[in-house]
């Protein structure tokens, strides 16, 4: 007895022993639920398999990455919903965030009209549910553009209409290849010009324009490649042809609807973030910068926000996984992502509604999971090394 | 990682879980009311009127058998669900019957072991468009957006109808009837497809019907009823017999207004004696419905033709015609065994 109350009053054993406790209890919590789902399915009298996948899907996407029809498999159907997933998620991104880290400067600019624009953009923005921003957003571009027949043309090669944006798509010929390895080279050229310049300075303090001579030195490099070889690139242009445009590059309505509600759904609270992390910089940072000369943007680039972007990176990984996410929302203006594809048109066609919603959770977590590991890495290495 | 889909996918499945140990005829007794899924909304079959009372053809079919097994048509709860939703509602026992506009398919029948009872109405997949496009048949079609209601077949007639005439087209998918609408009516599609019922009832709704036609072509066969979950068949049998006691009184000339005088005499004719519970029809007892359940049906909700009439026919706005949803006597489909 005294052996029992011993290990009782035993802080660590103590600690193991609720821990043991806890951790059945989940166990059986979990195997209840588990037993719970197979008799249920076991009364209904189906079954859990995955052979679906394999059968041919039967149904058309309007949006494809990698080649598809409709006898392609429903796995196929839903690499292709992913695949659009992973593309408005990454125009989003790259949406929100430029527009994002723009506005959490202007906020907190010293001019006060620029500063209000910005405020009551992030206010009016975050405030209203996202879903409204898609439906608003692709209101306006089917509601407001005209009828193919009558689409903006802008110089004959590009057309806004309500079917979508249509701009002249570069097909390469012969003789590419030059160009290409000339871009090359410029690359190279560029990184170790960067790396030198650099090292210069940190011996010298002599500073080079590096990126004008960089930027000069991509775009000429390419071009004198190109024309050499007799403008090896030409470009379809879209045309209409019966209901709609064909040929050139398309963008859909919905794409388009998508990518600008959230990115500027999402930039609202990039932008509070980017402020958040500003403001968390000590003032005598820059006070100390200005004294020895430094100019305003100068103070910003090297000073101010190398140390702000160790505030600003964790909650701008939520705020990435979330916009992911949302693009879930698609399904309601008829974008075929991932939902609307395997997680929609397969699951009502097969009627596997548990086995397709296992597997499109399985993937947004792989997905979110993925964006937070190279975030944390990313975070890993600009954090403050101590010493 | 692994413990957090397990319990995702566990209470996932936890929502499936539906009473399907007591028999559904049981349960709808004892609950005293008949929960029945329909359309979250499509003119003629189920919408709300203007007091917020649900009415439609597919309505009207719930309340047949509620005044089959309860002896009152207005005992009904209803539950609305999209293409999308539908079966797994059925399924999670949120519903006794499925009365949704939903095709009758071999994979649906036995792969996701539901049971379909009989057909209540035979549609075909059409194609709407606005006059103004100058289209004239369903083969001038390539290269159009065609706005689909998703989560049906639809997708796979319309995706094999393209490929088999050698056309493309661009696919424009959408989760509901009213969602579609608004986009063909912004122009965002040339046309829009889904069962020709569903053209006529949206149709019906525009400001300018006259504006816009469907198209002469037929693309599918929709044989269209209700459906109830697998394995009781005492409940099946119910729903089947309840849609064919409709059928039977528009085949005997039995109407709402008749079927009481009717009932409370010998007629000549023995069948309607048996459907009508003056004769004995044996078995009834075994559906466990009483003598008088057609009588309730017919007299409370109405024979078939009357519910066709009545939300469908040619004094309503969708004004569709008998066509195939007649008695084989009059040149349709359906043909009704003996009430024996």
């Amino acid at each position: 007895m005294s052996f029992l109350s011993n290990i009782w009053r035993n802080e660590k054993s103590r600690e193991i022993i609720v821990q043991i406790f806890v951790l059945l209890c989940i166990g059986w919590f979990l195997s209840w639920l588990i037993s719970n789902v197979d008799a249920n399915f076991k009364a209904l009298g189906k079954d859990i398999s995955f052979e679906f996948l394999f059968i041919p899907a039967g149904y058309d996407i309007n949006q494809y990455l990698i080649d598809y029809n409709n006898r392609d498999s429903h796995l196929r159907a839903g690499i292709v919903g992913l695949l659009n997933t992973g593309l408005v998620a990454v125009f989003g991104i790259i949406l929100a965030t430029v527009l994002g880290i723009s506005l959490g400067i202007i906020r907190l600019s010293k001019n006060w009209l620029a500063s209000k624009i910005a405020y009551w953009y992030i206010e009016f923005t975050r405030n209203v549910p996202i879903l409204l921003h898609i439906l608003l957003w692709h209101g306006i571009i089917i509601n407001t553009l005209p009828h193919p027949r009558k689409a903006l043309n802008l110089a004959d090669v590009t057309f806004l209409s309500n079917r979508g944006f249509y701009i002249p798509k570069p097909l390469t010929e012969n003789g590419i290849e030059l160009v290409y390895l000339f871009l090359v080279i410029a690359i190279i050229f560029s990184v170790l010009f960067f790396k030198y310049a650099k090292k210069k300075q940190d011996l010298t303090g002599v500073q080079y324009p590096v990126f004008w001579i960089n930027f000069f030195v991509l775009i000429s490099l390419p071009l004198i490649a190109f024309v050499i070889s007799g403008m090896p690139i030409s470009l379809e242009i879209p045309a209409l042809k019966g209901f709609n445009f064909r040929g050139g590059m398309h963008m859909s309505p919905e794409l388009a609807a998508l990518t600008f509600a959230l990115g500027i759904y999402t930039a609202a609270f990039i932008a509070e973030i980017v402020r958040a992390g500003i403001l968390a910089v000590d003032k005598g940072q820059r006070e100390a910068a200005e004294s020895i000369g430094l100019k305003s943007s100068k103070v910003m680039k090297l000073v101010i926000l190398p140390q702000a972007r160790r505030v600003i990176i964790p909650p701008l990984t939520s705020q990435y996984l979330n916009l992911t996410k949302n693009s879930s929302l698609a399904i309601a203006i008829g974008y075929m992502d991932l939902v609307a594809t395997l997680g929609g048109i397969s699951l009502n066609q097969t009627g596997r509604e548990m086995e397709t919603m296992v597997i499109v959770m399985l993937i947004y977590l792989s997905v979110s999971l993925s964006i937070s590991a190279f975030m944390n890495w990313y975070n890993n290495k600009v954090k403050l090394v101590g010493r | 990682m692994k413990t957090k889909i397990l319990l995702a996918a566990a209470t996932a499945g936890v929502m499936f879980a539906g009473s399907v140990l007591a028999s559904t005829l049981d349960d709808v007794r004892a609950r005293g009311k008949l929960n029945c899924i329909i359309n979250t909304g499509l003119a003629g079959f189920a919408a709300p009127d203007d007091k917020g009372k649900w009415t439609g053809f597919d309505v009207d079919f719930c309340r047949a058998v509620a005044a089959a097994t309860l002896g009152d048509a207005d005992k009904v709860n209803y539950t609305t669900a999209t293409g999308k939703t539908r079966f797994t509602k059925l399924a999670a026992g949120e519903g006794e019957i499925l009365s949704r506009n939903t095709t009758w398919t071999f994979s649906r029948d036995v792969d996701l072991s539901q049971t379909f009872v009989g057909v209540s109405y035979y549609d075909g997949q059409g194609f709407m468009v606005p006059k103004a496009l100058g289209v004239k048949s369903a083969k001038g079609l390539d290269g159009a957006s065609v706005c689909i209601q998703t989560g049906t077949t639809t997708e796979l007639n319309l995706a094999e109808f393209f490929a088999g005439n050698g056309m493309k087209y661009n696919p424009v998918p959408i989760e509901t009837n009213a969602e579609a609408q608004e986009l063909y009516k912004a122009g965002r599609c040339d046309v829009y497809t889904t069962d020709a019922s569903g053209l006529y009832a949206t149709m019906s709704s525009f400001d300018n019907p006259a504006d816009h036609m469907v198209l002469p072509e037929i693309v599918s066969k929709e044989p269209l009823g209700p459906v109830v979950r697998h394995g009781d068949d005492q409940w099946a049998d119910i729903v089947a017999w309840t849609l064919k006691a409709m059928m039977a009184g528009e085949e005997l000339g039995i109407t709402s207004a008749n079927v009481k005088s009717l009932a409370g005499k010998d007629n000549k004719n023995k069948e309607i004696n048996r459907l009508l519970g003056k004769d004995p029809l044996q078995g009834i007892s075994k559906l466990g419905l009483s003598a008088d359940w057609a009588v309730n049906i017919i007299g409370q909700v109405g024979n078939y033709e009357e519910v066709f009439e009545k939300n469908l026919g040619m004094s309503t706005p969708l004004k569709i015609a008998r066509g195939m949803n007649q008695l084989y006597r009059d040149g349709g489909l359906f043909y009704i065994p003996p009430i024996k």
